[in-house]
């Protein structure tokens, strides 16, 4: 990584990260198909909502039948981590076009975010809009056609249940989970694991009198509440 | 399995809101800030809602009476977990899942 801010250089800087993006890109379009999606609703799903996990959150609770304002608010809470992204990375683009701080922000990503960050060590603290837009770009076409080929790779795999298709939705939040507490420094690491095992104990309570297709968006908003008291009484 | 046009109306509405977060900071920001409570309540939804996703895969639902365990989906969840914590890389978690349901079912459990 260099001080140079044009598109060349962010392609350059960019690549690495989009291998990234393959291997999930991928897996989310084979998931997809197996959890019964089109290609088509695959590719719909990474060009119009373009989040990652939430997509995954997104395309499971469509296929156990939620209703769609729990399934647009359950997103919204995934993604709402963008709102501090965007909040975090807005002041550098300042002095830009309001046209040029709404694409930046549209096609804004987990991936790009730590890019630019990183970046602003070599740069005394300065972004450019060319950067910035063209490390989005890659990260945004590579994660739509390699979800796109997962899917059409998901029509060769016949009869997916049998393989475990079905719950390899679920390796992929074990894995983002272990990933984020790991890498998640906002909040202390105990406090995270003890989240988990709330959270178990919601789920297993809530099963009893809240139906399962309402539960996760209940146990979610229930949690993050008892986790703010909690880490004022003990942390 | 739900209809073409409630799938679309999903993904519309999904892409309307989280187009919203990343761009109404941006759009908001010379104005307004996020109250601290409101940062920090949204800091634990990572952890919640992927457990949540996780643990609500492991059991079958009766309602008015305690869950059933699902021990085919609990046995397949060590081996992720194992390998999540070696490999670090979700690819690889994600293969090690399937490999290990698909072991599971094969032998007949």
């Amino acid at each position: 990584m260099n001080d140079k801010l044009d598109s060349l250089t962010a392609f350059k800087e960019t690549l690495p990260t989009a291998f990234g993006y393959v291997g999930l890109g991928v897996t989310f379009g084979i998931v997809g198909r197996a959890t019964g999606f089109s290609p088509l609703v695959v590719l719909l799903t990474s060009i119009i909502i373009y989040a990652g996990s939430a997509q995954f959150i997104t395309v499971s609770m469509l296929a156990v039948g939620s209703p769609l304002l729990s399934i647009v608010f359950a997103t919204f809470l995934v993604n709402a981590r963008m709102i501090l992204l965007s909040t975090t990375l807005a002041p550098y683009f300042k002095k830009n076009k309001m046209s040029e701080n709404i694409l930046v922000g549209t096609l804004l990503t987990d991936e790009s975010f730590v890019l630019g960050m990183n970046k602003l060590n070599f740069t005394d603290h300065h972004l450019s809009f060319a950067w910035f837009n063209t490390a989005n770009v890659v990260a945004y076409l590579t994660w739509a056609i390699s979800s796109f080929v997962g899917a059409l790779l998901g029509n060769f795999i016949p009869d997916p249940q049998k393989f475990g298709l079905d719950f390899a939705i679920v390796a992929m939040f074990i894995g983002l989970l272990y990933l984020q507490i790991i890498t998640d420094r906002s909040l202390p690491r105990m406090l995270q694991l003890l989240m988990v095992g709330i959270t178990l104990v919601l789920i297993y309570l809530g099963f009893i009198f809240i139906p399962s297709n309402i539960l996760i968006l209940v146990v979610t908003v229930v949690g993050c509440g008892i986790g703010v008291v909690i880490k004022h009484a003990f942390f | 399995m739900p209809s073409f046009k409630f799938v679309l109306l999903t993904i519309i509405g999904c892409g309307v809101v989280t187009w919203l977060s990343r761009i109404l900071p941006f759009v908001l920001l010379k104005k307004f800030s996020l109250s601290k409570a409101v940062v920090e309540y949204l800091s634990f939804v990572p952890v919640v809602i992927m457990s949540a996703l996780w643990f609500s895969n492991l059991f079958t639902q009766h309602l008015g009476h305690l869950p059933e365990l699902n021990v085919n989906n609990l046995l397949a969840s060590m081996p992720r977990v194992v390998s999540a914590i070696i490999s670090k890389n979700l690819l690889v978690i994600v293969l090690v899942g399937l490999l290990s349901l698909a072991a599971i079912r094969l032998l007949g459990w």
